[in-house]
């Protein structure tokens, strides 16, 4: 029943998917594609599961610390990059113009 | 805390961290809410992070602790240090972390099953979802790498194309296949072990070796492709441990990703199969250009830095089309600066965006956002081309494949029916080019030989420097 229903979940996930961005203006495809990277670091909650379970296997262990590190990076790299990027799209006379090389 | 009340209290947070990442990406897709968006989304990953570590599972810190900190350390860094000009490969590498770890956990879980200390309900199925963690986690990790060197030029960005090729592919696919089935239907551990060492080899080869015949130009549409993949690996993941948010939030970046993968495919007018398998652009294609009707015969006219001031000064209308070379040549502060120069002399400026210019999704928006460009300049394809015959100056910037003309005109050209921008239209059309070489495609750009085009030569930065100094000089005097 529990397998159904993640199926279930699964499926509209996919539809919703879908809808959410059907239409995004060419400005945003970066920062949308960096975001949603960012997203799908959610793998660290299978990645602490295996790090933290304590079963007397080393192996386990050190394959879901690693998995950890990773999806953090791509969490933490994920949000701030695209943080970053969207920080620079200003509406005109927003930003001054000194700034312009940094 | 009861057992149940915990189970409770996670999965209630697990709703609320998916609920925000609904918003967070919807709201990415609007300019006013982007930012707002992106932010919560993150609040939504915190949260997750948060209450797993309430699992009943998780007992030892000390290890998990320690990967937390490391990874955070090691992914601030590099969002801090990265210039903004390395963006494509920056997110093609973070998006090969996400896939790596997908890998991790589905092995992880494999040991722990093998071990005895988690036992499956349903133990073909956890093994096929196993499977297919590996398999995309693998790819995605290793197709992220390969591209990540093509971007950062670390390998040549031209599509290799070896003779067997598809045979050798073919090859693997079935191994790769097999090796699953082994793995899901034999109950001898060890069989079951190799099966597992086999096809995560597998799978890390075929990541290598299916993004090898893609070429530079051809990459926004790869870097869309594995960013969808990551989604769909955490997604198998969450069926491997039955976990609800993973199902949730990977399934969410493995459809959208496919929308954005479909929007890069339309802009070149090319299938994914054909982009994929194709090895588009990894030599020149035979001249087909005399024989065929439509085509532009003449010869490349070149221009000086201070005739192109004298054109442009006199124009009203300008429009500048960037490409992949203003990105080589680092040349988006002079663009803005030749932008403001314009505007100043009393032209109306607009950059002309196309969907597939650079080499990831929305690569020329970011370098120009970075150098300040307000983004109402920036106008889209479909928005800027009724506009082009009322153009005085349509200014080429390091763009080949995207103005070149015979993609309407001429139907032998490999590229003909990709949507460009018209930029032939224009009244005049100043290109700037590093040399006579051909683009991406290896085409000869037809749009260089037309009646109405003056060829800029030089490195991109130099030649509109050359440019916006007559605009100084003539500002002064």
């Amino acid at each position: 029943m529990e397998l159904i229903l993640l199926f279930f979940i699964f499926t509209l996930a996919g539809f919703l998917g879908f809808e959410l961005i059907a239409k995004v203006p060419s400005q945003l495809h970066t920062p949308l594609m960096s975001g949603s990277n960012a997203i799908s670091g959610i793998t660290i909650v299978g990645a602490l599961i295996a790090s933290g379970a304590d079963d007397g296997s080393m192996v386990t262990t050190l394959l879901g610390t690693a998995a950890v590190a990773l999806a953090m990076i791509n969490v933490i790299g994920g949000y701030l990059v695209t943080d970053r990027m969207l920080g620079m799209f200003k509406k005109k006379d927003t930003g001054s113009k000194k700034e312009g090389s940094s | 805390m009861s057992n149940e009340l915990r189970e409770i209290l996670i999965n209630s947070a697990y709703i609320v961290a998916s609920i925000l990442f609904v918003l967070g990406l919807k709201m990415l897709g609007r300019q006013t809410t982007a930012r707002r968006g992106n932010m919560l989304s993150s609040v939504g990953m915190l949260i997750a992070v948060v209450v797993t570590l309430l699992d009943r599972q998780v007992i030892d810190y000390t290890w998990l602790v320690g990967g937390l900190v490391g990874g955070a350390l090691i992914g601030l860094a590099c969002a801090r240090l990265i210039k903004m000009t390395s963006m494509p490969e920056m997110v093609a590498l973070l998006n090969g972390f996400g896939g790596l770890a997908s890998l991790l956990v589905g092995g992880a879980e494999y040991f722990r099953i093998s071990g005895g200390t988690v036992v499956p309900d349903h133990p073909a199925f956890t093994s096929s979802v196993i499977y297919l963690t590996i398999l995309i986690g693998g790819i995605t990790f290793t197709g992220s790498i390969y591209a990540f060197c093509k971007l950062a030029e670390w390998l040549s960005g031209r599509s290799i194309l070896f003779t067997g090729q598809h045979l050798v592919n073919g090859l693997l696919v079935v191994l790769t296949v097999l090796s699953g089935v082994v793995f899901v239907v034999s109950g001898d551990p060890e069989m079951q072990l190799m099966a597992v060492g086999a096809f995560t080899l597998l799978a890390l080869i075929l990541g290598w070796t299916l993004v090898m015949p893609i070429g530079g130009g051809d990459m926004p549409v790869v870097i869309s492709m594995l960013n969808s993949l990551s989604g769909l690996a955490a997604c198998a993941a969450g069926f491997v441990i039955g976990n609800n948010v993973l199902v949730v939030a990977g399934c969410l970046v493995g459809t959208s990703g496919v929308i954005l993968t479909t929007i890069m495919c339309k802009a070149m007018n090319r299938s994914l199969g054909n982009v994929l398998f194709s090895g588009f652009g990894a030599a020149p294609p035979p001249s087909s250009g005399e024989a065929s009707e439509g085509v532009i015969q003449g010869e490349l006219k070149p221009i000086s830095a201070e005739d192109s001031f004298a054109v442009l000064e006199a124009a009203r209308q300008v429009v500048i089309v960037p490409g992949y070379g203003m990105a080589v040549s680092q040349a988006q502060h002079v663009v803005r600066e030749l932008g403001e120069m314009l505007e100043e002399n009393g032209a109306e400026v607009r950059f002309a965006i196309h969907p597939v210019a650079g080499r990831m999704p929305g690569h020329m928006n970011v370098l120009l956002a970075e150098a300040n460009v307000p983004y109402e300049q920036l106008v889209e394809m479909d928005a800027v081309n009724p506009l082009m015959s009322s153009m005085d100056v349509a200014i080429v910037i390091g763009a080949n494949d995207v103005v070149n003309p015979a993609a309407s005109r001429d139907k032998s050209s490999p590229i003909y029916g990709m949507p460009i921008i018209n930029a032939h239209e224009a009244r005049t059309v100043i290109c700037l080019k590093r040399g006579k070489g051909t683009g991406f495609s290896g085409l000869e750009n037809q749009l260089f030989m037309m009646p109405n085009t003056r060829m800029l030569y030089g490195d991109a930065k130099g030649s509109l420097q050359g440019v916006v100094s007559e605009f100084k000089s003539l500002a002064d005097g």
